[in-house]
């Protein structure tokens, strides 16, 4: 699949947003006044950034408002409409919280566990498509989600809490890469059933229908880059977990480190989300007899 | 509404020859020239006449070579639209409810003027039927020329598919699959039509009918029934340099001056 700016930025940084966001729901840390309003402001900015940068993706932004109206079959549709409950709810408790120094304890859990379900809904929009099998598992939703509460809990500061997740965070990473390998293969998908001529004996191509690319090459059928996915998950793999860790850990605690530990994860994740992306194999491609 | 319909009244769709397709394109392009000039925004192109010509089709005829270990190869054009699935995951995916199936004939249709043009459809779909329009940035795809089929302006025979009709070799056929005896139904019991990529679960409505088996495509009994035809012009081409009849005598009376 096409590794798209706009969706790596989206559910990178919105990942990240609602994270942090759950974790200031459930009042861990218990902050409140002006530090209150600054994690709140990075929250805020990272969803709505996030989501802002995902309508760079759709060819008619202006026909938007309609995505909120099909619940009850699409999981894009539930994504936009719980995105925006969570931003409601969490801007009520997060009022009260820095304005009137009250914290609406049942609104705040209330919050965070929309913001879980926000990244869910994000997670589902890739693992429901049967036909990028690398995505169409649950790992993805746990994948998601894992993102979201480890970075989120080193957004907002929880450095013992942080280093135990980030640690899990990349384990649920590499078994995340190691079975996505397989996925492909095992789902059975061919040239040959694609075509129905199996019976017939090895299918290749030789014509395709088209002499340059077309929307369903640019978008579905990547290549490229795929040949250095070994030492980019390494990057990933180091930057995302293992080196912010290191950081949090051996060396004095100030927030100086805090902000390099942030820095290191957030190159991580994108280069993590790249991968997603850049590795997932569509099965249109067999027509191609690329992927 | 993004949901399915439980049944459709009728299964209208198309039944593919893939032994009787000769791979000429005229599909591609009559599918493009109705389409483009009727239903919904104009089926657009980038760069027409640049090193690198993209546009949105929503018919295209791939070409395959099919072998079996020890025989010569066989060629299979392949033309794919469309295929009107039953259980269609390009209409749940859709956030906006633009993407929909209908319930009186089964066909899957965009409503442009909700469709956002996200492309999550496109993702959906596992055979490459549905393009986003670069110039429009809404999803086009096959509608099963719905503007034609029911149209009572155009004369009769007209009233089928675009691709169906110009089809010089008779290669894809109309109809309704829910009833037994159509012609669809009848061609798809006969020579078994096949459902593509029937372990993606999307029970697809268009059936694609195998190439016949080949008696000359080699092993120990090959017979070849064009060889016996063709081997004076072989012999021809083989002995060219003594040619026989007329020129030979004027040959071998020049050779003796
Ligand atoms: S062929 Fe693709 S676009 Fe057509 S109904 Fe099936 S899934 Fe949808
Ligand atoms: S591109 Fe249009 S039709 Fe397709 S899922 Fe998005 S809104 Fe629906
Ligand atoms: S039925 Fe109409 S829209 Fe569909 S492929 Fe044929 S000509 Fe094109």
């Amino acid at each position: 699949m096409h590794p798209a700016p706009s969706v790596i930025i989206f559910t990178s940084l919105s990942g990240l947003g609602f994270g942090l966001m759950a974790w200031l729901g459930i009042g861990i840390p218990p902050v409140g006044g002006f530090a209150a309003f600054a994690f709140f402001l990075i929250a805020y900015l990272l969803a709505v950034g996030g989501l802002l940068a995902s309508t760079a993706h759709l060819g008619n932004p202006g026909k938007a408002i309609h995505a909120f109206s099909q619940w009850r079959t699409s999981w894009l549709s539930r994504e936009g409409i719980s995105s925006i409950a969570t931003l409601l709810v969490m801007g009520v408790y997060a009022f009260n919280l820095i304005f009137l120094g009250q914290r609406i304890q049942i609104l705040g859990w209330l919050g965070a566990a929309l913001a879980l379900f926000t990244v869910f809904t994000t997670s589902m929009i890739y693992a429901q498509l049967k036909t990028v099998p690398r995505w169409n598992t649950g790992l993805t939703s746990v994948l998601f989600l894992s993102y979201a509460i480890s970075g989120g809990a080193l957004l907002a500061g929880l450095v013992n809490i942080a280093v135990v997740l980030l640690l899990l965070l990349t384990l649920v990473q590499i078994i995340a890469w190691q079975t996505g390998d397989k996925r492909f293969r095992t789902a059975g998908h061919s040239l040959e059933t694609a075509t129905g001529l199996g019976n017939l004996g090895k299918v290749r191509l030789l014509e395709p229908p088209h002499s340059s690319p077309n929307y369903l090459l640019k978008e579905m059928v990547f290549t490229v880059g795929r040949k250095h996915a070994l030492k980019l998950r390494t990057i990933s793999a180091l930057t995302l977990g293992l080196l912010p860790v290191l950081l949090l850990v051996a060396m004095p605690f100030n927030l100086v480190m805090v902000a390099l530990a942030i820095v290191l994860h957030v190159i991580g994740v994108f280069t993590a989300r790249w991968l997603f992306f850049a590795e997932a194999e569509h099965v249109v491609g067999l027509y191609y007899d690329k992927r | 509404m993004t949901a399915l319909p439980q049944t459709t009244q009728k299964k209208l769709g198309l039944v593919i020859d893939l032994d009787i397709c000769v791979g000429c394109h005229a599909c591609v392009t009559n599918c493009k020239e109705w389409n483009t000039s009727n239903y919904g925004a104009p089926l657009s192109d980038i760069d027409a006449y640049g090193a690198e010509p993209m546009g949105t089709f929503l018919n295209r005829v791939h070409t395959y070579e099919v072998r079996q270990e020890g025989c010569n190869a066989q060629t299979v054009h392949f033309p794919k639209s469309c295929l009107h699935c039953e259980d269609a995951p390009c209409v749940t995916v859709c956030p906006t409810g633009a993407s929909y199936k209908r319930e009186e004939d089964g066909i899957v249709l965009v409503n442009e003027d909700r469709c956002m043009g996200c492309g999550l459809c496109a993702w959906a779909c596992p055979y490459g039927a549905r393009e986003l329009d670069q110039l429009a940035g809404v999803m086009k795809k096959c509608t099963l020329c719905v503007d034609r089929i029911y149209n009572e302006n155009l004369p009769e025979e007209d009233r089928v598919p675009a691709c169906v009709r110009t089809c010089p070799a008779g290669a894809r056929h109309f109809g309704d699959f829910a009833d037994p005896d159509s012609n669809v139904s009848r061609l798809t019991a006969e020579r078994g039509g096949m459902e593509l990529m029937p372990e993606q679960g999307t029970a697809p409505v268009n059936r694609y009918l195998p190439p016949r088996p080949k008696t000359d495509i080699g092993g120990e009994n090959k017979i070849d029934i064009l060889a016996p035809f063709l081997e004076p012009v072989v012999n021809d081409e083989a002995t060219q340099d003594q040619p026989g009849g007329f020129l030979g005598w004027l040959d071998k009376a020049l050779e003796k001056i």
